[in-house]
């Protein structure tokens, strides 16, 4: 009996609770984000989340101008040197906490100094700051830093409340509290994440809906199955495949946007035994390599068409895009003349490792299969991801098909693949000219003398090819038709601002 | 009974050990660095050499599987590398959702196994026997992703009649519960079932013939008497071996099902572990899972002698 009434209380709780119609917006999302510490978290799925959580100094167009956020304004001091930012006055943490520039003090430090800190290449060239006042910060660099600004429209942006971190240590990332639109209510690790709209947000009235779900569903299929169902509203990287299928689809709209990143063959030209191969040594037979694919043939084999062909580190729609080196044509034939030239007109064996997934392996089977006409005999090896970096790090390796998520800034996109010392730069590539040319391009400030400088680095890396860049991803978000205001931005965020639903 | 499960539960302990030691040493031995993992994209060498300090990864191996076991005789598991949370906590969360799923999928299973198995025993020959035999076979050769999927877009897109992934605690709210598990459940025991259900079909085959059937017919007793009450009891101690030896089937078979219905329970926790190298959590996970099995087997023996008391003796 008492079962029964719980029941049928419990039934009439569910009904009211109906009409007071709280909006709830479901996103699917492709991986489970790791942990929700902005300092500590690693993922591209989690700056997804974070978007909705943790607001960040400055934010980006989708144009990728910098824009104020929690900073309204800043100022390079003649040298380029110091930055001095000035901040909002009407800003509180999730928990109460002011936001201020001892805030950005904090979080500067949490960044820089946190043993688990990701961040730390991030703000490496931060020396020291200053809180002039309670809404005036001045950073001190160690020397010009272009990139900061990007940096600081990211998760090393990201403020986070200082009496939260400071009590929860390591463990902040189960129970974030930062400045967003959203508070954090709970996370069923690889099942949802659930924020709620926070009230006292300084742009409250851009916030349409009362609660954001985060569900991570990685197969395609079924994250599509699910937006059809109607137990999703939206869904991020649909595949390139469904798109023909989801513009059909009279309940659903699609928006795209070209990723900020690459993917691209990496050679070993450096680093290690396994650099001494006619690949590695020869910059003739890697640009041959290059010249056998056809790269609009390969998106749209593997993509349907619907990413973009690319030759260089930033996409050909990017303003760093060296217009000078277009993105080439299929020339089997001067494919066959650069071989022989390198003494190989018999042709040449090489070895790539590809990650395990079906996408990357397509793709890398499209490429075997243009690559033999020219000569060049691909053996693919599949690598589970994290054996395959591994390798690659460790040198023991050929070549790789990897790719890269990509940087507002441009140096984000080169710089620690192609300088000497390169943190990534696992085809231990290295060539003074280049190295000169991408550190000074860090220094300046100025977008045309930048612009320079990346173009004559972009025009040697076209002849020296230690990476063969393939094609760029685009972002594609699928919706249902009663959610408006989306807007795609480069990076693959979903921004909520303006977004609504309607029943 | 009470000492001979004593018994059985002393005996396991060595197995635990070789069990935890077995894990420790092959994850070791798995290509791929977890701090390279946890680095993110940038792989900073800086940020690598503290997480190696952190998490003692520049410890030889024994050394680390010493700290790691002292620990979890207190009863830590350690914490998650790649989200922070405590290994425990997280199983906490996860085996009710993996335990309700194989139940339902158990349930099933047998609700779809037995009868099928004995009504094909009883019909021998005829085409109810061939049909089970059939519907069997095919449950046993289609493979648990196509058939999900194929669900999914037949139940959930097209018909709309069940959420087409997901999870819902069976505390907040029980009958979406039972249907969000619904589907999967049913994946997961199909091809139990057919494993089942030829297995009561050879039971009850070899149990028909034998004389005490044939006297309780002479005795004038009612069919279904003998079927059940007779026939079907003796035959159950074998079926009930195969469904202990089902009960890893179906945890393995979980990891599939959860990962296609996107369920975030034991299976699904695994398989993203392993991917990262999140080594406490698959150390715990393994660790628990093998006392399960055993405890489940503990379990099997202590059912034989309720089912068939001579065995008490033995």
């Amino acid at each position: 009996m008492n079962i029964f009434k719980t029941l049928g209380l419990a039934a009439i709780l569910a009904a009211t609770s109906g009409l007071v119609h709280a909006q709830d917006l479901r996103i699917g999302l492709q991986e489970d984000p790791d942990v929700l510490d902005p300092d500590q978290s690693r993922t591209f799925v989690g700056r997804i989340v974070y978007a909705s959580l943790c607001d960040k100094l400055v934010d980006i167009t989708p144009q990728l101008e910098i824009i104020p956020m929690l900073a309204t304004g800043w100022e390079w001091s003649a040298d380029g040197t110091e930055l001095t930012m000035t901040l909002r006055d009407d800003v509180v943490f999730h928990d109460g906490e002011p936001f201020n520039a001892d805030a950005v003090a904090y979080n500067l430090d949490r960044s820089k100094n946190f043993e688990l800190s990701r961040r730390k290449s991030e703000v490496s060239s931060v020396e020291s700051w200053e809180v002039v006042d309670d809404s005036t910060i001045r950073i001190k660099l160690a020397a010009p830093d272009a990139t900061l600004m990007a940096q600081l429209a990211d998760r090393a942006g990201m403020m986070v409340s200082p009496k939260a971190a400071t009590e929860a240590g390591e463990a902040f990332g189960l129970n974030p509290v930062c400045a967003g639109p959203f508070t954090f209510k709970e996370r069923i690790q690889q099942d949802r994440i659930v924020l709620e709209k926070f009230a006292d947000y300084y742009r409250a009235d851009e916030i349409l809906v009362d609660s954001v779900t985060f569900l991570p569903i990685p197969d395609t299929t079924v994250r599509l199955a699910n937006l059809r169902a109607g137990d999703l509203d939206m869904l991020e990287r649909l595949a390139a495949t469904d798109a023909p299928s989801v513009m059909a689809d009279d309940g659903l709209t699609m928006e795209k946007a070209t990723s900020l990143g690459y993917q691209g063959i990496t050679i070993n030209v450096g680093n290690g035994d396994r650099a001494n191969t006619p690949l590695g040594q020869d910059s003739r037979v890697r640009r041959a390599l290059s010249l056998s694919i056809d790269r609009a043939a390969l998106n749209q084999v593997v993509f349907e068409g619907a990413f973009a062909a690319g030759s260089q580190p930033y996409p050909p729609d990017s303003p760093w895009f060296n217009s000078a080196f277009p993105v080439p044509e299929r020339d089997v034939d001067a494919a066959k003349a650069l071989l022989a030239e390198a003494g190989l007109a018999d042709g040449v064996d090489i070895e790539v490792q590809v990650a395990n997934n079906p996408v990357q392996t397509q793709v890398m089977q499209v490429v075997q299969a243009m690559a033999a006409e020219a000569g060049i005999n691909i053996s693919l090896t599949a690598k589970e991801f994290a054996t395959l970096l591994e390798e690659q790090t460790a040198g023991n390796y050929t070549a790789s098909q990897v790719g890269w998520s990509g940087r507002v800034d441009p140096d984000g996109n080169i710089h620690q693949f192609m300088t000497t010392d390169g943190g990534i730069n696992d085809s231990k590539y290295s060539n003074p000219e280049v190295d000169t040319l991408l550190n000074e391009a860090r220094l300046s400030n100025d977008t045309a003398d930048r612009k320079a400088k990346y173009d004559a680095a972009l025009a040697i890396l076209q002849e020296d090819s230690p990476i063969v860049y393939l094609y760029h991803q685009v972002w594609i978000w699928a919706l249902d038709d009663s959610v408006q205001g989306f807007v795609p931005y480069p990076d693959g965020m979903i921004r909520l601002f303006g977004v609504s639903k309607t029943e | 009974m009470l000492a001979f499960i004593g018994r059985r539960i002393l005996i396991a302990i060595p197995t635990v050990i070789i069990i935890s030691i077995f894990v420790f040493a092959l994850q070791h031995m798995l290509p791929g660095d977890p701090i390279l993992v946890m680095a993110g994209e940038e792989r900073d060498p800086a940020v690598i050499e503290a997480l190696r300090e952190k998490y003692r990864m520049n410890d030889p191996i024994p050394v680390q599987y010493l700290a790691w076991a002292g620990a979890a005789l207190q009863g830590d598991l350690g914490i998650s590398l790649r989200t922070q949370q405590p290994v425990l906590e997280l199983i906490g969360q996860k085996l009710p959702v993996t335990i309700q799923l194989a139940v339902m999928a158990l349930i099933i299973a047998i609700l779809i196994g037995i009868p099928a198995g004995v009504l094909s025993a009883y019909k021998k020959g005829t085409w109810i026997d061939w049909l089970a035999n059939i519907v069997a076979l095919s449950g046993l050769s289609v493979p648990n992703f196509w058939l999900g999927i194929m669900l999914i877009l037949l139940v959930s897109v097209k018909l709309g009649w069940l959420p087409a992934s997901g999870y819902q605690p069976l505390s907040e709210d029980p009958i979406q519960s039972i249907k969000v598990m619904l589907m999967p459940a049913f994946v997961l025991g199909t091809g139990i079932a057919a494993t089942l259900m030829r297995h009561t079909r050879s039971a009850m085959l070899s149990v028909l013939k034998s004389d005490y059937v044939r006297t309780a017919r002479a005795k004038g007793l009612r069919e279904r008497v003998v079927l059940v009450k007779h026939a079907l009891r003796n035959a159950l101690v074998p079926v009930v071996t195969v469904i202990t030896l089902l009960f890893g089937e179906l945890l393995a078979g979980a990891v599939l099902t959860e990962q296609i219905f996107t369920i975030p329970g034991f299976g699904k926790l695994v398989v993203d572990a392993v991917f990262n190298r999140d080594y406490a959590v698959v150390q715990g996970i393994v660790l628990c899972t093998g006392i399960a099995f055993i405890a489940m087997n503990i379990l099997a023996d202590a059912a034989y002698r309720v089912l068939n008391p001579r065995m008490s003796d033995q």
